[in-house]
């Protein structure tokens, strides 16, 4: 068989994941985050916090607990069933800075941790920031010009 | 290349398997010499555990083989980390010549191999075979971290938590032993996913087995199993329908030490296990102590591997395969 004929056969026998039930738990679990956060939005509010430190401390909280969860071995069951449901909120970044931190603690602080923590996140926040560079200059350029 | 038909009667005098939490709940966990649920065996690194386990497994075998590690010519071990140093750590102090192999998951038949091709030319008279892996150290290096939260895939493997080890002699004679290897060739069919390795590896199967039959004339109803390491669900199943295609039929006595090792349903292994030492525990704790009791008289054990690192991968290139042959009787 040629190359291109296994690949061809190869994917079309491979068990795919399941898509809806993926979707579904992704949906249901990405909204409990949410809500919990809009929660939280709700009590920092009736403390009094204003407005824009309470948003702050809502994604501080999340982190939190997100960072807690993962120590303590709990994030990833979750993760298994919830999928982009953990992943796409504040919950996955934390996770993703943290669980590198946990294990690469046996190569020490600065080797181990220090070096490794940011190699899932590194990219996004590397990224993240490029974009949002591009988007500033953007839109001076469109400022200036359309006055 | 053709079939190596050994001149000289190597026979496999001690063997032993250590393993992790899950690989003692699987269904042939009662075979194995030597389990530890925290998988740390004592050790307060993952990788030191794994270096442990194969010194264990090492120790173990020299014990039920009834000789002293002194009188070990060689040993050839392997595991998946990076630069085998899970066999050099775990291995150092016995103070025997040693040899670090790669081989990926099949590096337990290419121990076995060059041990009894070592002892059939007449180089050395006792050999050690050992290999290991282990989940967390195996995460570490070519997946994510153990705590991040991701979902796998129905075809990704599990690495097992496991590690084998045999003695191979001329001398003291075992009940088991191996009279033919083949070594394998690298093939590569283009195939990029690294969560479906059962599919990289399964071609590489069938031109070692297509050879084995072919050369030798025999036919898979002439052995009691054909036991493959590690193809899982997939390779499995590619491995039987490729060979099909070519007209040998090896359903009837094929299975693979990744499908043994888990029962992939209830244990949510998804296609099975992998590394180093699924093969190497299969055969060493299970395969081999059902020869010995006389279960099984004639299997063809072909361990596959998959040749690839992370950075491979991230380069873009496909994941190169190989299979090597031993033929163990009794």
């Amino acid at each position: 068989m040629r190359s291109e004929e296994y690949q061809k056969y190869v994917n079309s026998r491979a068990g795919k994941s399941p898509l809806l039930k993926d979707c579904l738990f992704a949906f249901l679990v990405g909204g409990l985050i949410c809500a919990l956060a809009e929660g939280l939005h709700y009590a920092y509010d009736a403390l009094g916090i204003e407005t824009e430190t309470a948003k702050a401390l809502v994604s501080v909280t999340l982190v939190f607990l997100a960072a807690l969860f993962t120590g303590i071995g709990l994030f990833d069951d979750l993760a298994k069933v919830a999928g982009a449901g953990t992943l796409v909120p504040i919950t996955g970044f934390a996770n993703a800075v943290v669980s590198p931190a946990i294990d690469n603690k046996s190569e020490g602080f600065i080797m181990g941790v220090g070096a490794k923590m940011f190699v899932i996140a590194g990219p996004v926040i590397v990224y993240g920031i490029l974009s949002s560079a591009i988007y500033g200059v953007v839109y001076y350029i469109l400022n200036m010009w359309m006055g | 290349m053709d079939v190596i038909r050994l001149p000289r009667r190597v026979s496999i005098i001690g063997s032993v398997a250590v393993v992790g939490k899950k690989e003692f709940e699987g269904p042939i966990g009662a075979d194995f010499d030597l389990h530890d649920d925290t998988e740390m065996f004592g050790m307060d690194t993952w990788e030191k555990a794994e270096s442990e386990m194969q010194r264990r497994a090492l120790s173990l075998a020299i014990g039920k083989a009834k000789i002293d590690a002194t009188s070990l010519d060689a040993i050839f071990a392997g595991d998946l980390m990076n630069q085998c140093t899970g066999s050099a750590y775990g291995l150092k102090d016995f103070s025997v010549p040693y040899f670090g192999l790669y081989g990926a998951c099949s590096t337990f038949a290419e121990s076995l191999m060059l041990s009894s091709l070592m002892i059939g030319a007449g180089y050395f008279t006792t050999c050690a075979s050992v290999t290991s892996s282990h989940f967390c150290t195996a995460e570490r290096q070519f997946r994510f971290p153990l705590e991040y939260g991701g979902q796998r895939t129905p075809t990704s493997q599990r690495t097992a938590t496991a590690a084998g080890a045999a003695i191979l002699s001329a001398e003291n004679a075992g009940k088991v032993t191996i009279t033919e290897v083949l070594p394998g060739r690298i093939v590569d069919k283009g195939i990029t996913d690294v969560n479906n390795m059962g599919a990289a590896m399964a071609p590489a199967a069938v031109d070692t087995l297509s050879r084995y039959f072919h050369a030798t004339g025999t036919n898979p109803d002439g052995f009691d199993l054909i036991v493959t390491g590690d193809l899982g669900i997939e390779g499995h199943g590619i491995l039987c329908d490729l060979l099909l295609s070519e007209g040998i039929d090896v359903r009837p006595v094929c299975n693979d030490c990744g499908l043994m090792l888990y029962s992939a349903e209830s244990q949510d292994m998804h296609a099975g296990g992998s590394g180093c030492g699924c093969s190497a525990s299969v055969i060493a704790g299970h395969v081999i102590k059902r020869m010995e009791k006389g279960e099984l008289r004639n299997v063809l054990y072909l361990a596959t591997g998959a040749l690839m690192s992370p950075g491979s991968l991230f380069q873009g290139l496909s994941i190169p395969g190989i299979a090597h042959l031993v033929h163990l009787s009794v």
